[in-house]
């Protein structure tokens, strides 16, 4: 299945590089450790350049999310209704027959990466509205939102890294 | 004379209901903030006024010894090595600077009046308070927090000394003292640095009705305090009266301290530097992540479009 949906994996895989690297900026790390000593990663520790580039990310993550999610709920509705009808008709591979040996079944390391995913996409949206003018979250939630957003992210990160070494797909 | 600190309901301003637009969501609803129509107190200072006796410096310090840090030494040795070690424990009574034990101090800005005269300004300056404070909201672990009458402040008990706020404030006001807080109960080797102090408004008389320190010992009267809107007004009188000039209504998109000077504040000359503001023009440093916002409501609905497109063409290429 690696072979499937090229286009959107690398979308997504440019996405999660910046998101995961200006995310981690936010903390005062890159600057104490010399990694904005690299040549060419001083953007690296200027705060507001990386709170930049997180929330470009954020919303083109969500626009992806966004067309993921729609077009994989339309391809199963659309898939099981026709494949009945399609099945019976064997031998030439009409386009819905061709798109029916796609995916359709979620992995479980899909669903861990997905409820990560969306686990900092809430906690992410709700700290963009928390940093309007004139909104006062009280203070507990403004550091459980914190909390959780670093704790969704380590956990999308070693998902991550556990599918890419394991080869595992988000979809069969 | 009526309470300055008076908590009248007010009309829900209209920068909140812009912001509740852009994010347009009901995340946006759930955001309401409890007391939104309670206004921001604002301190007006009139800088032709202060003598500069420093009364209010020392106020300051009294009125809130039982914040300030008492450090155990020798601190815990810090990785790498560029880590700064940052103590003003033994020098607390320097006041020609903000330090983690001089939350205002006195700027000595000289300048010429329209009459060519050469005078010497006395600034007190500290935190602005700023309407959207940058180092509360950008703090990455949420250890500063911003009151819903607009001031702002850092809890000694969470905050790790990163100093983030301090990069993210466009005067750099708060300022590190290592050797103490959260950080040494964690990774003292490898995360943190201490706490970072500023001005916190003398919450704990707000708290009670009373007037912040530095306000309410001026033998000149220089600040005044009360809700923003009343604030404003005073300050555009006074400027009108003196022929003089603001600062902190449009700087950092408005903060809730407003200056008032007979000369204008790019005339001044002073000294600036580690604890030294300026008192330039700054652009509003959290605008982009507010237009930003907008960005995020318009994306998902984009993308789910391109989905419905791409599955009606497919849908028309198949019948
Ligand atoms: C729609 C998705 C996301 C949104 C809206 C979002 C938003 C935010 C916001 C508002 C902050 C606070 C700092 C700032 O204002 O600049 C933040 C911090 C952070 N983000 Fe995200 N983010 C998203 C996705 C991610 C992802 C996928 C990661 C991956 C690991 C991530 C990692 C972090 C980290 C490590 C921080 C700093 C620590 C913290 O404040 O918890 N974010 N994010
Ligand atoms: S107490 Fe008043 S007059 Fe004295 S330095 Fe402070 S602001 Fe100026
Ligand atoms: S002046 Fe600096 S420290 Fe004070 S509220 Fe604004 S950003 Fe924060
Ligand atoms: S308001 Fe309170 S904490 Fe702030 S400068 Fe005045 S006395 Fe100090």
């Amino acid at each position: 299945m690696l072979y499937h949906f090229t286009a959107r994996r690398t979308v997504y895989g440019l996405i999660l590089f910046f998101i995961v690297l200006s995310g981690f900026a936010q903390m005062p790390i890159f600057d104490r450790y010399y990694v904005s000593d690299i040549p060419g990663l001083g953007w690296l520790a200027q705060f507001y350049v990386t709170h930049v580039i997180h929330y470009i990310m954020a919303a083109l993550l969500l626009g992806l999310c966004a067309y993921v999610a729609v077009d994989f709920f339309l391809y199963r509705r659309f898939s099981t209704g026709a494949s009945r009808a399609d099945r019976k008709s064997a031998g030439n591979r009409s386009s819905i027959a061709t798109r029916n040996s796609l995916p359709t079944r979620i992995t479980i390391s899909g669903m861990v990466k997905i409820g990560a995913l969306s686990g900092l996409v809430v906690t992410g949206c709700f700290m963009v509205v928390k940093n309007l003018s004139l909104v006062y979250f009280p203070h507990g939630v403004v550091i459980g939102l914190d909390l959780l957003h670093l704790l969704f992210g380590m956990v999308l990160l070693g998902a991550t890294a556990y599918t890419w070494i394991r080869r595992r797909t988000w979809v069969v | 004379m009526s309470s300055p600190i008076s908590r009248r309901h007010f009309l829900k301003t209209s920068f909140f209901a812009a912001g509740t637009a852009i994010a347009g969501t009901g995340i946006a609803k759930a955001a309401t903030p409890a007391d939104a129509d309670k206004e921001p107190l604002v301190t007006l200072i009139d800088i032709s006024r202060c003598i500069g006796c420093e009364e209010c410096v020392y106020a300051c310090q009294d009125a809130n010894a039982h914040k300030f840090a008492d450090p155990k030494k020798p601190f815990p040795r810090m990785y790498p090595d560029r880590v700064p070690v940052e103590d003003w424990s033994d020098r607390r009574d320097v006041t020609d600077r903000l330090t983690p034990y001089t939350w205002l101090y006195i700027q000595y800005a000289s300048a010429t009046t329209k009459e060519g005269e050469n005078i010497t300004l006395t600034i007190p300056r500290r935190c602005m308070h700023c309407a959207n404070p940058p180092c509360v909201k950008l703090c990455p672990w949420g250890a500063a927090k911003q009151e819903t009458n607009g001031l702002s402040r850092i809890d000694s008990q969470i905050c790790l000394g990163g100093s983030k706020c301090k990069t993210v404030c466009p005067w750099e006001i708060p300022q590190r003292q290592t050797g103490v807080g959260l950080y040494l109960d964690l990774l003292p080797a490898f995360a943190g640095n201490g706490v970072m102090y500023k001005c916190d408004r003398c919450y704990q008389k707000i708290e009670k009705g009373e007037q912040p320190a530095c306000i309410e010992v001026c033998p000149e009267e220089v600040q005044t305090i009360g809700k923003r809107s009343d604030m404003i007004r005073k300050a555009s009188e006074l400027a009108k009266e003196m022929d003089g000039y603001i600062y902190g209504l449009e700087e950092n998109g408005g903060t809730n301290t407003i200056y008032v000077s007979p000369v204008p504040f790019d005339q001044l000359v002073y000294d600036t530097g580690k604890g030294k503001p300026h008192l330039n023009p700054v652009k509003d440093t959290m605008a982009d992540g507010s237009n930003l916002a907008l960005a995020m409501v318009i994306a998902p609905v984009a993308g789910a479009a391109a989905a419905v497109g791409k599955f009606y063409k497919q849908m028309k290429e198949d019948a």
